[in-house]
């Protein structure tokens, strides 16, 4: 087990290297230091001499990716490459674009993205895989037919419509919770609630549908026909046996997006005026704050890799006949 | 876990018993008032030394204090002594075949900083949070760490020590530039400090001296400008020369402290009747008063009731700004009244305002009865399109040249332009200069004669036929080129794009139509129109500018031909040369306000207007809505340190809230039974299956 | 007129050729056959690949580009076929929004009366019932007899499309008008979905055919657009996002996947760890991180000077290469799993033992094997994809904002419903254009990878 995780720990590594690398080729050949300088340094009484200082002092005066004219190990280390991109191993993410540190900032940001992609994905399962069993329990009926078109039909519709909309209704016409806004401890809960219901609504029509599916594989398995044929009632075998085999694929399925969840929903966020990593991220688009990009790009393979490890060792524990080598 | 939920179910219930459920504060004191706007967009700097935006200038503006400040309530805008006894005047010297102007300040004694952990002193004497050991360091969280503080009086020496910092050079001032060409030695302090920053070694202010900046005593200090430069008491004015305590340098260069985002660009110290007490910039900002302000010592504005109904009995004890990404949650809320001031989408004019038969702009009457107020105002800049004049199509100064370009500007119908893209919200420019500037003309002196027509009803801009004329007398009949025979093509760049910049493009373009010219537009971003104007490669281009002071100098230096963009990265884009232009904005800086200069202005606009350098575009107007309960508000667009002359009827505010935010909620009521209903008809429906098959 | 291909059509046209290809194929192939006959066997597949058809033939129609030569100008204006259908109401211009079956302007304007006095009211539209004399005793009266008028239209033209069935379908023809008549009515099933869906779209374009002459029957937009034409263009948009991404990554993902599946060893490695490096990259952020680069790269190259239906064109490929990038993962992964299956089946060795070259092997026996892989692909992320290009216009990382598409409708009239009144046709007519293609897309989909894939169903 310890072995396996520190093979894959170290077959990380070089994807987190690549995944480095190709994002730099991407910002820096295509966008040179002095574009950043311009943007950052506003439109007034600009000189030659207050962009050179400025990429100075983020080091971006430095040669790319090889320093010739310097001897030794300094031909990689005295470069853009190795003092922006390598040293995000370090979770040193250094400066924003704009001058703030990058990490102190994810550090604030992540929980208020936590706060809603959490409940999201608590209450989202929860409901569900309740409404799924609901729909499973009446298969080839007109109540499991109409199900699946009414998720067919929640799946099409474009996720940006829950939001404008649910914010319209619940906000703007029935006044029954805050347009926007954010507040930290207790009294955040009157701000997440609507992200969170727009949230679990719009993620309900593809999650019912799955795991009905899943619910289904599992109800034609030889054991449910078994305990059919012991004479268990319909509803017992539902939740005791098909649930409790079907929560594995569904559990691992969780488990990878997991890690994930801190990176927050990039549209929600910015529309609800939450101050998650979400927001930050689209702000950071906009504002074309590279390094704040990269370092989120970096943020999110590794939380993904992350993910995928779990999942493996989930696997392990939920199900013992999985040994990992 | 659901017993939890329960409980903030429960818990956000007895919030709606109370107030309005959608209330996004937490619950105000009695007799204590907050103001709550919203701004857009995070400020980046806050330390005023590289501070140059008017989002930012919001915030350090009640926080910091320059020596003077503008008027709140007359009209043209005056400066008055803020920490300073009276206006400093500039006193002539003569010395080694230079003139200097020295400028003696003297500032009142007693003024107190706002209290700050980098003035806290323990029994001894010494700092307390000075020279913090990396342990402490790590520990601190939040700046609620540090528990005590401290303040210290106002010294000239805090004066000297901004104009020090504006030659560091990883402070990035934006008029370091500028500033340098004026006070006397800070270019060689800069070369000094990046010299000794490249070495490597950490920059201590204290130990460097300016050749330009005398300090006499605590209360008294001296700056030295080359030459003569009357519009330097107006920079004063400006966050740039606001006092700045060593201490605080001191406190926030400790290492450690940058990682932490605690720096003076995030936590100002000054000594503004406000002070900054939480600065998340990702969701709010929040100014509380500075208990050491003391108002007798800044200059009282006199109450003239008959000027505007101003009320000073209730300050604004705290100021709450915060962040609105998206425009309809800001709207919504204004109109909900959790904001107190909102600017006007484009989307909602027609809801919000009425224009009467007269042609004003009003508040439309569902609007007004919600008891809103609105203020205008023309704003002190302007909006315009700039040909490149050392283009040798578009530029040059040949008659037909000059004629071309009359042609264009009178084609261009900004009339038109303000009243489809900006709900007629602009005044149109006859010239550089905007109104409430010294050298605007209204009425007929003012009308720019080679664009526009007088008649009873104002000017009017002349036929299309007399541009075409021109056109032909240039040499381009119907926009064919009479010597190749090929249309003309001229290019357009711009940074606009989007959807709404796609249908002001296509408007330029039949603007130029009416003259048979084609015009191609580029648009392409920000930086890369910039290098074009830099490099002089633009040809047509659209561009504006806010003054940065009320004098006309601000403006009409962006067409003096020693500061062209191409030979001197100065401001005029343009590259404008006219050497009696030139010889005359020498002689309009130096003389004072008066009959003299306005002649000298006229001239040199009437130059302008020949030469056609810009097609003069217009001066855009702000429309800002207050509710009742805000009062004091004058609009005043120099001024920006204004929240101490607003006050809020927090009464007024409370009953409108009540009323404007009545929860609906049959509909969720109704959605609840339904699925109820749905629910239970399924389990009847399968138990009557059921027993029918068994 | 001269006609113009621009790199979009041309992909599209490939794939339309590729889906014809593809469908002789089935013709010939009696096993496949049977497993496309299950999927339109369920009414709803008839439908939903009817509208899906409808809408491809859209974007068909947009798909054919030209230009106008005339007059000796050099105009740099592209057309399509369907800017000429769409002609008289592309180009009647409202000043501002004017409410769907409007005609007068939904916001007040300032009008100069003869007297010098100024007025503030609703003014008459330019185009939108223009050819009413007194709209307010007339207005409804037109409207009802328009109706009625559409009814009949739809219903006759309906007859008439299953008189020439009747007539042409010589091999099963029945044997009376009654009888015939009986089979449409009363069969149950597939035909039956087919002629009543079809009555629908006669009905539909008869709709569109009177009344779009007469008014803006979505409305207009802020400078005056009609609604109705924004969202007809923005149906190539959505089409060519949906198919184009797929078809751009189906090479990569394919020729990846069947080495790596094939050889196995080294290649296997170096291929597995290149799509775990893209995999792990967050989707959004690569595609946000390509798109500004993009835009950078343009504008520093806009020198040369292209039209603007070409440059939004570029664009629009490029978005579907980077999307492509991010989404040819999990395609390859499939592959590459199918393909190791298949390497130890027992055709494919005996082909090898008979002495086929790996590559015959792989062109002839391995590949064709895959292609039900690719087709359920195609459809299950069309539905995705589309859905995906509103919410990455919305965040201006999305196709060219000169372009109409369905994500910049949305993000040009989010603000509208800040109005009061509220503008909703904007956003309303995106909403239902979007919905109607995805849930197509999805019910297609459904019935699709049921019919391949018999293991989910039930």
């Amino acid at each position: 087990m310890f072995n396996y995780l520190l093979k894959r720990i170290f077959y990380a590594i070089p994807i987190l290297i690549s995944v480095n690398v190709f994002t730099f080729f991407l910002f820096f050949v295509v966008n040179t230091p002095d574009d950043m300088a311009r943007l950052h340094l506003g439109n007034k009484h600009v000189t030659q001499e207050a962009i050179d200082n400025w990429k100075f002092e983020r080091g971006y005066n430095k040669p790319l990716l090889w320093a010739s004219e310097l001897d030794g190990v300094k031909k990689i280390s005295e470069t853009i490459f190795f003092e922006n991109s390598l040293k995000l191993f370090l979770f040193k993410f250094g400066q924003s674009d704009s001058g703030r540190d990058i990490s102190f900032d994810i550090s604030k940001r992540m929980w208020p993205s936590l706060a809603i992609a959490l409940p999201v994905l608590i209450v989202g399962i929860c409901l569900t895989l309740t409404i799924a069993l609901f729909v499973a329990f009446f298969r080839a009926t007109y109540i499991d037919s109409t199900g699946v078109l009414i998720c067919v039909f929640m799946m099409s519709v474009s996720g940006l419509f829950y939001i404008i909309g649910g914010q319209y209704l619940i906000g703007k016409m029935l006044k029954l919770v805050p347009i926007s806004g954010y507040s930290e401890g207790l009294s955040a809960v009157k701000f997440l609630i609507l992200p969170v219901a727009i949230g679990v609504i719009s993620g309900l029509g593809n999650g019912t549908r799955w795991y009905r599916t899943i619910f289904l594989e599992e109800v034609n398995k030889d054991y449910v026909r078994t305990a059919r044929s012991k004479g268990f009632k319909e509803s017992q075998i539902m939740l005791s046996h098909v649930l409790r085999n079907a929560l594995i694929p569904i559990m691992t399925g969780v488990v990878v997006v997991l890690p994930s969840l801190f990176l927050g929903s990039l549209i929600t966020e910015s529309f609800f005026g939450i101050p998650g990593l979400g927001s930050y991220t689209i702000e950071a688009i906009r504002a074309q704050d590279f390094a704040i990009v990269r370092s989120m790009v970096f943020l999110g393979s590794l939380l993904y890799i992350l993910g995928l490890i779990l999942t493996d060792i989930s696997y392990t524990l939920v199900d013992p006949r999985v040994r990992l080598n | 876990m659901y017993l939890y939920k329960f409980y903030f179910i429960f818990f956000i219930f007895i919030i709606g018993c109370s107030k309005p459920w959608n209330n996004p504060y937490s619950t105000e004191k009695e007799s204590y008032s907050i103001h709550y706007s919203s701004f857009a967009e995070r400020p980046k700097h806050l330390d005023p030394v590289s501070s140059y935006s008017e989002n930012e200038a919001r915030f350090i503006s009640q926080i910091y204090e320059p020596l003077v400040q503008y008027h709140y309530l007359d009209r043209p805008y005056r400066l008055e002594a803020l920490t300073a006894t009276k206006l400093p005047e500039p006193m002539l010297v003569h010395d080694e075949s230079i003139n200097y102007s020295i400028y003696k300040v003297r500032i009142k004694p007693g003024i107190l900083y706002q209290p700050h952990p980098c003035f806290a002193k323990d029994p001894q004497g010494n700092f307390v949070y000075h020279d913090l050991t990396s342990e402490q360091v790590s520990q601190i969280k939040t700046f609620s760490f540090f528990t005590s503080t401290g303040t210290r009086e106002l010294t000239a020496h805090d004066y000297a020590f901004q104009i020090k910092r504006l030659a560091h050079p990883q402070k990035h001032s934006p008029v370091l530039g500028l500033m340098s060409k004026y006070i006397v030695g800070l270019k060689e302090l800069k070369e000094k400090l990046l010299a000794s920053s490249q070495k490597g070694q950490v920059i201590d202010l204290k130990k460097f001296n300016i050749a330009g900046v005398k300090v006499v005593n605590n209360y008294e200090f001296e700056i030295k400008i080359y030459g003569k430069y009357p519009q330097f008491k107006y920079w004063l004015a400006m966050n740039f020369f606001a006092p700045i305590p060593w201490e605080a340098e001191a406190f926030f260069s400790q290492t450690g402290f940058k990682e932490k985002n605690l720096s003076l660009d995030w936590y100002p110290v000054g000594t503004g009747p406000y002070m900054l007490t939480e600065n998340n910039p990702n969701r709010r900002i929040i100014l509380k008063k500075n208990p050491n302000y003391d108002p007798t010592l800044r200059p009282s504005i006199e109450h003239n009731k008959q000027r505007i109904d101003l009320n000073f009995d209730r300050e604004v004890d705290e100021a709450h700004f915060i962040l609105e990404k998206e425009a309809i949650p800001e709207w919504s809320k204004f109109l909900q009244g959790y904001y107190d001031a909102s600017g006007i989408l484009s989307d909602s004019f027609d809801q919000v305002i009425s224009i009467n038969s007269r042609g004003d702009a009003n508040l439309s009457s569902d609007i007004e009865a919600k008891g809103v107020n609105l203020v205008k105002a023309v704003k002190p800049s302007i909006a315009y399109m700039g040909f490149n004049m050392t283009d040798p199509l578009i530029g040059g100064y040949s008659e037909k040249q000059k004629f071309l370009r009359r042609a264009i500007s009178i084609a261009i119908n900004y009339e038109e332009l303000l009243s489809i893209f900006a709900n007629g919200r602009g005044l149109v420019a006859q010239g550089p200069i905007p109104p409430g500037i010294f050298g605007y003309l209204n009425g007929l002196s003012g009308v720019n004669e080679h664009v526009y027509q007088w008649t009873e009803k104002g000017p009017r801009r002349k036929s299309i036929e007399i541009a075409q004329d021109l056109m032909s007398r240039a040499g381009y009949p119907e926009g064919i080129d009479t010597t190749t025979g090929k249309r003309l093509t001229l290019f357009y760049d711009t940074v606009l794009g989007g959807p709404s910049g796609k249908a002001v493009l296509n408007w330029y373009r039949k603007q130029f139509k009416k003259l048979g010219i084609e015009l191609i537009v580029r648009a392409t971003d920000y930086n890369r129109f910039q290098e074009k104007i830099r490099k002089g490669t633009a040809q047509i281009f659209s561009w504006g500018w806010n003054a940065d002071y009320p004098d006309p100098e601000n403006f009409l230096f962006l067409l003096y031909g020693p500061n062209s963009k191409v030979e001197t990265q100065g401001e005029n884009a343009t590259n404008y040369q006219n050497p009696e232009f030139d010889n005359l904005f020498l002689k309009m800086m130096e003389t004072p306000n008066g009959v003299s200069r306005q002649k000298i202005i006229d001239r040199m606009v009437e130059l302008l207007r020949e030469d056609s350098p810009w097609v003069w575009g217009y001066h855009p107007t702000t429309y800002t809505l207050y509710h009742k309960w805000m009062k004091g508000v004058v609009p005043n667009l120099m001024a920006r340190n204004t929240l101490k002359y607003k006050t809020i009827n927090q009464n007024e505010r409370r009953e409108y809230r009540a009323k404007a935010n009545q929860p609906v909620l049959w509909p969720l009521v109704f959605v609840v039974i339904t699925i109820f209903a749905i629910f239970f008809i399924c389990l009847f429906r399968v138990k009557k299956d059921k027993t029918t098959s068994v | 007129m001269q006609i113009v291909i621009l790199k979009t059509d041309f992909l599209f046209f490939l794939l339309l050729a590729g889906i014809f290809l593809y469908s002789l194929f089935v013709f010939k192939d009696k096993q496949l056959l049977d497993v496309w006959r299950q999927v339109f066997r369920k009414p709803l597949a008839i439908a939903s690949g009817m509208v899906l058809f409808f809408y491809l033939a859209i974007c068909l129609l947009d798909s054919i580009h030209f230009k106008h030569l005339a007059n000796n100008e050099k105009s740099q204006e592209i057309t399509s076929v369907l800017d000429s259908l769409f002609e008289p109401i592309s180009k009647q211009v409202e000043t501002t929004y004017s409410a769907p079956f409007a005609y007068s302007s939904f916001v007040k304007e300032t009008i100069l009366n003869d007297d010098g006095s100024v007025a503030r009211e609703f003014p008459r539209l330019k185009f939108g019932g223009s050819h009413l004399i007194d709209p307010e005793s007339d207005y409804w009266p037109d409207i009802w007899i328009s109706l009625i008028y559409i009814l009949c239209m739809g219903f006759v033209f309906w007859l008439v499309l299953l008189f020439i069935y009747y007539f042409f379908s010589y091999r099963s023809r029945p044997k009376s008008v009654i009888s015939f008549v009986n089979v449409v009515l009363v069969s149950s099933g597939s035909f039956k979905v087919f002629w009543v869906t079809l009555l629908g779209f006669c009905l539909l374009f008869s709709f569109l055919f009177v009344f779009a002459g007469h008014y803006h029957i979505l409305g207009t937009d802020k400078v005056g657009n009609d609604v109705l034409y924004q969202s007809f263009k923005s149906i190539r948009t959505g089409v060519l996002i949906g198919t184009l991404t797929t078809l751009l990554a189906l090479p990569f993902a394919l020729i990846f996947g069947v080495t790596a599946g094939y050889f196995g060893g080294w290649i296997d490695d170096v291929i597995q760890f290149l799509y775990t490096t893209l995999s792990s990259i967050p989707g959004v952020l690569l595609i946000a991180a390509a798109a500004l680069m993009l835009e950078i790269y343009m504008s520093k190259h806009s020198d040369i000077y292209m039209s603007v239906v070409a440059r939004a064109d570029l664009r629009l490929l490029a978005l579907c290469m980077i999307i492509g990038i991010t989404s040819w993962t999990t395609l390859c992964r499939y592959v590459r799993a199918e393909t190791l299956k298949l390497r130890e089946m027992d055709f494919v060795a005996a082909a090898t033992a008979l002495g086929a070259t790996k590559l015959r092997v792989i062109f002839r026996h391995v590949t064709p094997n895959l292609m039900h892989l690719v087709m359920i692909t195609l459809v299950l992320d069309f539905s995705g994809l589309v859905l995906a290009e509103a919410a990455l216009s919305y965040i201006d990382i999305g196709v060219d904002p000169s372009m109409e598409s369905w994500g910049n409708m949305i993000n040009s009239a989010r603000l509208e419903l800040a109005r009061e009144p509220v503008v909703w046709w904007s956003l309303g007519s995106a909403f239902f254009f979007m919905l109607f293609l995805v849930l197509a897309a999805n019910i297609f989909a459904d019935s699709t990878r049921d019919a391949f894939d018999p293991k989910t169903n039930d």
